[in-house]
Order: structure tokens, then C-alpha cells, then sequence
């Protein structure tokens, strides 16, 4: 709308006409205090904090819910205005119980701050106040009534946010209380929420009246320090803030949030992103190499031992058998530096290409068909901005929570047109355009259906001026290219493909595959890899598959596996490694750890400074949050094991004066173990004390000068920001078969073999699978 | 299947076809099914919930911000004695007590053998009659304490009258 121009306490403003008046004066730096009012949500105007005089109208008006108009005049602060919102104060003071000290908000509680700049700290009532018993109503979330001031921010976050309409308000006046959906009596306010468990409606609280399960009395929030980094869980890649407390053996993180809204997510995160930290706090965390003994036994090593055994075992099958009979399997949770270097050392040091991933979805066929088009690759950020999206396949309320919460925003706040195409029910049907249901072999014709023009559907689709294309993991090899065919024929088309992991995209991207380099560069046609790649072979390697399968015949000499668990996953027979000497780097003991001839504990993502790249293309920096003595960053691992066979460190990671433009350390986290670990190596070789090979940021140096589609926006990225990829990717001729992406549909309580070890996780999914039996019994 | 009399159900269909929105029928349909079940029961609130297609805590959230619809059963006899600013001033406070008394109960107390329940209500529209009290849909105005016990016993003799015999 046509911009209009007033005057807030004597200064002129400028907004669109029919701008909130609260958001228009906070654009512009002047506060309004507001207890119920937040953004994108309903208006409520149930607090009356947001008071301001506007000239020629009798009464204080709302701030939350005047829209501006030309030539209006305000006042925000004021004698009469400071009286008023102290006297509201007043009343929402009369039965809270003041139990600062103890409430988790204390701190950072908006009540408090507003309790404190109207100083309404004294009351004319002598009433006792209103008192009720906390309740929990799922592990994660409880609420204390008495602490509640009746905002409504929750209810309409759950419903209108989270489309899970899973609070309520019952009773009337000083009685009223939140309540959740399940469980209880009529009449009574019920005690048990049966929702998706997000954790939003804790967060937006403006007091402490909703805490968490995870957080609530463990600390007082000015204890803390803040990291934020992105989460480890799914493909979306949400950046998290992680509130991190030091204790004996390191550091421990306390709690997950994103309150300063910043990243692709704003203030989003699913109970994955707020609640699944506490992996890295696990007793059955490994924090000790082990190697296994005469007996057959893991037992446990110092780190000298167990890397000089793995080292002396990795060259000798070199030596004897040849690269060819090495296999290394990366992960699709470690950083984009770390798999980088894993395949630089498989390819450079081991001298072979058998290197692969758990594979979820086909991102090399993805990038091949999207070669020589630039610009039709979408970031997370459209999903919440496009005019027009088109969703086949995939659960996005199930497997990509950010995805969905970004649709569903769009749809609600700027009526986005959402189509959906899918051989099942999704809940995001609910915001749907329209609606196109598919038989489970039916998405290779979708193109060829849609242009046909014969159903409501497709017209509505085709009639579209730009259209974001969104889909799912039922895409792989030929099918997304003729997708992208079928899109790229049209005017504005961008496209995202969903995979499953918080770095699976990195992992392709990053060249874990046995045919393609790092930016899909295959490895028969190496281009600028030649020249640093010394001893890269131009024959395609194995699959992982195939690996197990030479391993089977006891063709497989060694195994590195770094961060994954294929014996569990592919369902791996325990004979078929018997004669295969097993390395494997990992944060627990796995299924594949536990068969393993050494395990080197690692450091989880949330221990370590990288970058990580969404199934979007975002890539996005992390930053050390948690410490825990004993494990070491699989970079360094890596750095270390290469260090111990005697190849050339300085070849593998290019750190020190000549090689590197990277930051001097300013990028590594609030905690210094990496730094000491530094010091420590450089004193050794003596070195300046300038660059350490453990520095994965020296390799991020290297990623933007040889891998297609990876120059990034420095500034932006350690600006903590998401930046996008431009796949700008060398065209790929020998694509791997479509067979080897498996799926993990992984929900929202699993997030693979890291779930597992999530208390927090495993609580939710079995509270919520009890949930579910309740309801349907009754 | 429904809880309710097929007369009642009937009625119940009829209600949420009549206004734009279906969930307008909800007050109306929660006054009709406590006046036959006796009280809002869970069992109530899922099928008027079903019935109108929204949740149950919807149900619930509109449910609970009214104060004559009740969540336990009542008495047959439910004595609402209204002490508001008319019958106050008459001696409507006399009148409470006295079938505190009689009765033997409190606010929504519940007489042991189910007939009767007490409450103390807000102004029942019959100011110009005060003191007044309202027994289910029956009203009884310009009370004397002293009328009490008749009340109350009225409404026993017909219960025995209205008893199945045996
Ligand atoms: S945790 Fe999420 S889904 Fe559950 S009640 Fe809170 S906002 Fe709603
Ligand atoms: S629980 Fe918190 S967010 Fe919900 S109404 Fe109360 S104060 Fe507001
Ligand atoms: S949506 Fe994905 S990235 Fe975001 S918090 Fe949840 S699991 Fe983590
Ligand atoms: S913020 Fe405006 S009334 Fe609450
Ligand atoms: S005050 Fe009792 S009937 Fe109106």
C-alpha cells in the first residue's frame, strides 16, 4: 500500500498505509511494550500494555491494533500513558506469585522488565492470591498457572503457527487457564497435550508460566553462554542458539532456542531442534579410543596408540592390496569440511575412490539436471516468500518441520497459493490451493498430467506466473531430471529437492560418492582437482554396497567409516567383515562401532566450528558450542590419521602462511579446547602460532577455490547468516543407479542412529505413541 | 449411535444446519443435552464436538466460561437461590442459608439421595418479585425463610409420586 506519513512523539515516520502502529514505531526504534501482541499472529488486544495517546481520540488506543493512516499523531510515552500501563501491571501482578528467584524466566522475563521500567512494584490489593499446583502435561512442556498473564500467545501460536490447535482457554475471568487437549475430565481442565510436542508455545511465553522439560530450574539465563550454530537433525538446517554452561568435563548445553529470530527459521524450531541436544550429554557417549585386543575385546587406548594401529593396519593393505581395497563411508552429519577431507584423504592418501554415503535422496541427479541453468535452485527462505508453490511428495509436516512451518506461514500471511500433489494424505492439505492425489507409481507422469490441462489441478497450476517446485525423496535419477525438465520449460520456475539429514546434501555435495569429485566433477574428467589430487585415480570406485559386498568375498583389506552406521542400516551380515579391519569414527558406539577393530571418539556437531549445506543449498556456518574431554572433531581425527601414516599434512589441508586466507581463529567457538589443541601441535612442528592443521576453516579456504557452485559470501556466512549455493555444477555423465537412495522418514521424535541416544527424543515418542493409542481407544 | 432421545437428536441435527457457521450451535446444543443427560458429561462434549465438527477442546474452551452449564450431575431438584442486588436487599441471603440448613448442603452441594442441589446464583430476571429462587425451570418468588421447608417438601412428595412403583 502507498506509504503514509505521521508523527510519533514528534517525530515523522513513514509506513505503508495499514501498517500496524506498533510495528511501524519499532521499525523506527521507538519501543512499545506488549504483552500479547506478536508478529504474525492474530491480533489480540487482550493486555492493554500497548496504550499511546493518539491526538483528537478521547481515549488510549491500542498500539497493537491502530493501523496508521496520514497525518495521525501520537504520543507513546507519557505521565497518563506510564499510569496506565503501571496500573495494568498492577493487575496482572495481583495473583502472580512473584517467584522470580525461582522461575525460569527470571532474567529474561518480559513481565519482570515491564514490572521494572513502571516500577508498579508496590499493590493496593490485600486479597490472597489465587494459587494452583503446576502441571506437566507432556515431558516437554508444563505450566504454572499461577505465573500466567492470559497473552494467548500460545494458543495461537499452536494453532495458528503450528496448525496443531492443541491449547485452549477454559474458565472465565481470574479462573481462566490454559489447557491442553488430552486427558482429564469435563469440567475440569484437562492435563495432558497430545500435539507435535514443538515447543513454540514455551518459547513465545512471554513469563515463565510454559517451561520446558529439558530446561526448566537448571540454571539462571544470565549463567549461560550463547552459541548458535544449526541444528544436527533433518535436511532443513535451522540455526539454533544453544545456551551453554561450563561443567568439569567441559561444557554442557542447556538449551536450544532461536529467540533472537535470526537464520532461515526466525523463531522456529520442531522438538527435534529444541529438545534432541541432549545426545551430546550422554553416559554412552564414547570419550575414549578403543582398539581390540588379543582377546577380541574393545578396550580402551590413549588416542597415540589407537591412531598408530589404525594408521599402520591402513597403509599396510595399502601397500599390499592396493587403494582398491580400501572402503570409506562418510556421514551426512559431520561438516562440509570434514567430508571434504575424508574423500581428499581416501583419494590422496588412501589412493582409492571406493567412498560413499547412506544416500536419501539423489542429489547428483538433481545437480546434473539442473546444469547450465543457473538461478533455478531455491533456498529454504522462498518456501515463506513464493507466490505459488508446487509440493509433490514428501511429508513436510512429518520430515521437514521448518519446511512446513515456512509453508504454512506463507499461506496464512501472504496467501500463497500451495498445490499439492501426493499418492498419500499430508496434514499440509489443510493450507492446500488444491489438491492432486497420485497412486504411488503415478509421479513420473506428473509433468506429463499437468500439461495435458484436463483437471482443475493442472489449469490452476499451469495458470501460475512463477511456480516453486518442491519435491520429495519418490524422485530419484531420470525421474528429476524430466522433472526439471518439465519445470525448466516454463517461464519462472525454482526447484528443492528434499533429502533427509542436516548435511546428507553436504555429503554429495562434498564428493562422498565413488564416481564424483567434490561439486559432482566426475572423477574420469577431473578438471582443476588434477593438479592438487596427487595419486586420484580416474576410475569410479565402489558403492557402499558393493564395498560390503567385496568385504563378503574378504576383498576388502580396510573399512574408515566416519559418523554412520551402515552395518545397522544396510542391515549388514557380522560375518561379512570378519576379514575387513575396521575403523570407525563415531560420538556413540553403534552398531558398526561395536564391530570395529578401532573406534576414535568424535565430537558431535555441536562440538565443532564448520559449514553444513541444507538439502536447499543453504550453506550455513556452526560454531563449537559443547566441549566433552576425551573426543576429538573428525577433522582432526582425520588430519591426526593422515599425520600417523606420514603423508604430507600440508598437502591434505593447505593451513600456514603460504597456503591460507582463513581467519585467524575468530570463527572457532566460546570454548577454547580447539584452540589449546593448536598451540599444543604447532609448539611440536614448530610452527607459527597462526594456522593449525586442525583448523577446518583452512579447508573452507580450499572448498570455494576448487568446488563448483561453493564460492560463497564470506561476510554473510560468518555473519552467522545462511548463504545460498549457486549450482552452477559441471554437467555429470555417469550418474549412480537411483537404487542406492534409501529414504529415512526419519518423524519428529527420530532423527537416525543420533536419536537414539536422545533422552529428550525418546521420552516424546513414546509419550506421543501412547497419545495416539488413548485416542483411539476412545 | 448418540446419547441422546431421538427426539432430541433430531433437534440437535436441525440446530447445526441453521446458522452460516456450525460452531453457532454449540451454546444451544450444550443447554439442550445437560437439560436431558442431566449435566455435560466427556461423553457429551465428544459428540457435540463430533456433531459440529470441531475439536474437543473447543468444546471445552466454550464450556467452561459459562457458569450454568455443569460438568457433575445435579440433584433432580436443582434449588438456584439468586442473592444479586434485589433479592439481596429482600433477604435473599435468609433464604440461602435456610436451604443450606434444611438441605443440609452447600454451594453446589448434591443431597446424599440425589434429589435435591443447592446453588447460589446471579440475578434470575425476576428482581420485582424478590427474593426469588428458580427450581430446574419452575420459579418460586417473594420467599419468606419460612416457606422453605414447603418448597422442599413439595418437590419430595413429587419425586414419590413420580417414582416407577415397585
Ligand atoms: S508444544 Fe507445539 S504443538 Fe504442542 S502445544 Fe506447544 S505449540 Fe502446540
Ligand atoms: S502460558 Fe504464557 S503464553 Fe500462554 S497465555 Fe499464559 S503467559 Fe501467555
Ligand atoms: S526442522 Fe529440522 S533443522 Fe529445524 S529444528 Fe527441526 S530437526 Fe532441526
Ligand atoms: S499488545 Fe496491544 S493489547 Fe496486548
Ligand atoms: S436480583 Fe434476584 S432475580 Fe434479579
Amino acid at each position: 500500500m502507498a506509504d503514509v506519513t505521521f508523527i510519533v512523539d514528534g517525530k515523522k515516520l513513514t509506513a505503508p498505509a495499514g501498517t500496524l502502529l506498533i510495528d511501524a514505531c519499532r521499525k523506527a526504534g521507538i519501543e512499545i511494550p506488549a504483552f500479547c501482541y506478536y508478529p504474525g499472529l492474530s491480533l489480540q488486544a487482550a493486555c492493554r500494555m500497548c496504550v499511546v495517546r493518539q491526538e483528537k481520540v478521547g481515549k488510549l488506543q491500542t498500539a497493537c491494533t491502530t493501523t496508521v493512516a496520514e497525518g495521525q499523531v501520537f504520543i507513546t510515552e507519557s505521565a497518563e500513558i506510564a499510569q496506565a500501563r503501571k496500573a495494568t501491571i498492577e493487575l496482572l501482578l495481583g495473583n502472580h506469585p512473584l517467584d522470580c528467584p525461582v522461575c525460569d524466566a527470571g532474567g529474561e522475563c518480559e513481565l519482570q522488565d515491564m514490572t521494572f521500567k513502571y516500577g508498579a512494584g508496590e499493590s493496593l490489593y490485600t486479597e490472597a492470591k489465587q494459587h494452583r499446583e503446576e502441571q506437566q502435561w507432556s515431558p516437554a512442556v508444563y505450566y504454572d498457572r499461577p505465573r500466567c498473564i492470559l497473552c494467548y500467545r500460545c494458543t495461537r501460536m499452536c494453532g495458528e503457527g503450528m496448525d496443531v490447535w492443541a491449547l485452549g482457554v477454559q474458565n472465565r475471568g481470574v479462573r481462566s487457564v490454559i489447557a491442553p487437549n488430552g486427558g482429564g475430565q469435563a469440567g475440569q481442565s484437562n492435563s495432558e497435550l497430545d500435539c507435535e510436542q514443538c515447543g513454540m508455545c514455551i518459547d513465545v511465553c512471554p513469563v515463565g508460566a510454559l517451561t520446558s522439560g529439558s530446561y526448566r530450574y537448571k540454571t539462571r539465563p544470565w549463567e549461560m553462554n550463547h552459541v548458535s550454530t544449526v541444528c544436527t537433525h533433518c535436511a532443513d538446517g535451522c540455526k539454533v542458539t544453544l545456551g551453554v554452561r561450563q561443567v568439569n568435563d567441559g561444557s554442557e548445553i542447556v538449551r536450544a532456542d532461536n529467540r533472537d529470530k535470526s537464520g532461515i527459521n526466525g523463531d522456529f524450531l520442531c522438538a527435534k531442534g529444541r529438545f534432541g541436544f541432549d545426545f551430546v550429554d550422554s553416559p554412552e557417549r564414547l570419550t575414549k579410543p578403543l582398539v581390540r585386543n588379543e582377546a577380541g575385546d574393545l578396550e580402551p587406548a590413549t588416542w597415540e596408540h589407537a591412531l598408530r594401529v589404525a594408521a599402520t593396519k591402513l597403509k599396510e593393505v595399502r601397500e599390499n592390496k592396493g587403494g582398491a581395497a580400501i572402503g570409506v563411508i562418510g556421514s551426512n552429519q559431520t561438516t562440509n569440511e570434514e567430508n571434504y577431507l575424508l574423500q581428499k584423504f581416501a583419494r590422496t592418501v588412501l589412493n582409492t575412490n571406493n567412498i560413499d554415503h547412506e544416500r536419501t535422496a539423489d542429489y547428483a541427479a538433481f545437480a546434473s539436471a539442473l546444469a547450465g541453468h543457473p538461478g533455478k535452485a531455491a533456498s529454504l527462505r522462498e518456501a515463506a516468500t513464493a507466490p505459488a508453490i508446487l509440493l509433490i511428495g514428501g511429508n513436510p509436516t512429518e520430515e521437514h518441520p521448518l519446511l512446513a512451518w515456512n509453508l504454512r506461514t506463507n499461506v496464512r500471511l501472504n496467501r500463497a497459493r500451495l498445490y499439492i500433489a501426493n499418492s498419500g494424505e499430508i496434514k499440509l492439505e489443510r493450507q492446500a490451493t488444491a489438491v492432486q492425489h497420485l497412486s504411488d507409481d503415478g509421479y513420473p507422469a506428473l509433468g506429463a498430467y499437468l500439461d495435458l490441462s484436463n483437471s482443475a489441478f493442472s489449469k490452476a497450476v499451469l495458470a501460475e506466473a512463477s511456480l516453486l517446485v518442491i519435491f520429495g525423496q519418490e524422485y530419484r535419477g531420470a525421474q528429476v531430471a524430466s522433472l526439471v525438465e518439465w519445470g525448466l520449460k516454463r517461464a519462472s520456475v525454482r526447484f528443492a529437492y528434499l533429502g533427509d539429514y542436516a548435511n546428507s546434501r553436504g555429503a554429495a555435495d562434498m564428493g562422498l560418492l565413488p564416481n564424483l569429485l567434490p561439486g559432482y566433477v566426475p572423477v574420469a574428467e577431473p578438471g582443476a582437482f588434477d593438479a592438487e589430487y596427487v595419486g586420484l585415480s580416474a576410475t569410479a570406485g565402489k558403492t557402499q554396497p558393493e564395498m560390503f559386498d567385496a568385504a563378503a568375498k574378504g576383498e576388502l583389506g580396510a573399512l574408515l567409516v566416519m559418523g554412520a552406521n551402515p552395518v545397522a542400516k544396510l542391515g549388514i551380515d557380522l560375518i561379512a567383515l570378519n576379514n575387513t579391519f575396521v575403523i570407525v569414527q563415531d560420538i556413540f558406539l553403534t552398531e558398526t562401532a561395536a564391530l570395529a577393530d578401532v573406534v576414535l571418539p568424535a565430537a558431535s556437531l555441536y562440538e565443532k566450528t564448520g559449514t553444513v549445506t541444507n538439502t536447499y543449498g543453504d550453506v550455513q556456518l556452526t560454531r563449537k558450542a559443547a566441549d566433552r574431554a576425551g573426543v576429538k572433531p573428525d577433522f582432526e581425527i582425520l588430519v591426526r590419521l593422515a599425520e600417523a601414516m606420514d603423508a604430507d599434512v600440508k598437502r591434505l589441508v593447505p593451513f600456514g602462511k603460504a597456503c591460507t586466507t582463513a581467519d585467524l581463529g575468530q570463527s572457532r567457538g566460546a570454548n577454547s579446547g580447539e584452540a589449546d589443541r593448536h598451540s599444543v601441535w604447532l609448539a611440536a612442528n614448530s610452527l607459527e602460532w597462526k594456522m593449525s592443521p586442525f583448523d577446518p576453516l583452512a579447508v573452507l579456504d580450499e572448498i570455494e577455490r576448487l568446488v563448483p557452485g561453493y564460492a560463497l559470501d564470506r561476510t554473510n556466512l560468518f555473519g552467522g547468516n545462511d548463504v545460498a549455493t549457486e549450482p552452477g555444477f559441471v554437467p555429470v555423465s555417469a550418474l549412480a543407479g537411483p537404487d542406492l537412495v534409501v529414504p529415512a522418514h526419519d518423524g519428529l521424535f527420530t532423527s537416525g542412529t543420533l536419536g537414539r541416544y536422545s533422552p529428550a527424543l525418546k521420552a516424546l515418542a513414546q509419550y506421543q505413541a501412547a497419545e495416539v493409542v488413548e485416542t483411539a481407544v476412545e | 449411535m448418540t446419547l441422546f432421545s431421538p427426539r432430541l437428536a433430531a433437534r440437535l441435527d436441525a440446530l447445526v444446519e441453521k446458522y452460516p457457521l456450525r460452531r453457532s450451535a454449540l451454546v444451544p446444543m450444550l443447554l439442550y443435552a445437560q437439560d436431558e443427560i442431566g449435566y455435560i458429561s466427556d461423553a457429551v462434549v465428544a459428540e457435540v464436538a463430533q456433531r459440529i465438527g470441531i475439536t474437543e477442546l473447543d468444546v471445552r474452551n466454550v464450556a467452561t466460561y459459562y457458569s450454568m452449564l455443569r460438568f457433575k450431575p445435579a440433584g433432580k431438584y436443582n434449588v438456584q437461590v439468586c442473592t444479586n442486588i434485589s433479592c439481596m436487599l429482600r433477604g435473599g441471603y435468609e433464604i440461602y442459608e435456610r436451604f443450606k440448613e434444611e438441605l443440609g448442603i452447600g454451594h453446589k452441594g448434591v443431597t446424599p439421595d440425589g434429589l435435591f442441589s443447592l446453588e447460589e446464583v446471579e440475578c434470575i430476571g425476576v428482581c420485582c418479585w424478590a427474593p426469588a429462587i428458580q427450581v430446574n425451570y419452575d420459579f418460586h418468588d417473594e420467599l419468606k425463610p419460612d416457606l422453605v421447608p414447603g418448597i422442599i417438601d413439595g418437590y419430595r412428595g413429587k419425586a414419590v409420586a413420580e417414582a416407577p412403583h415397585a
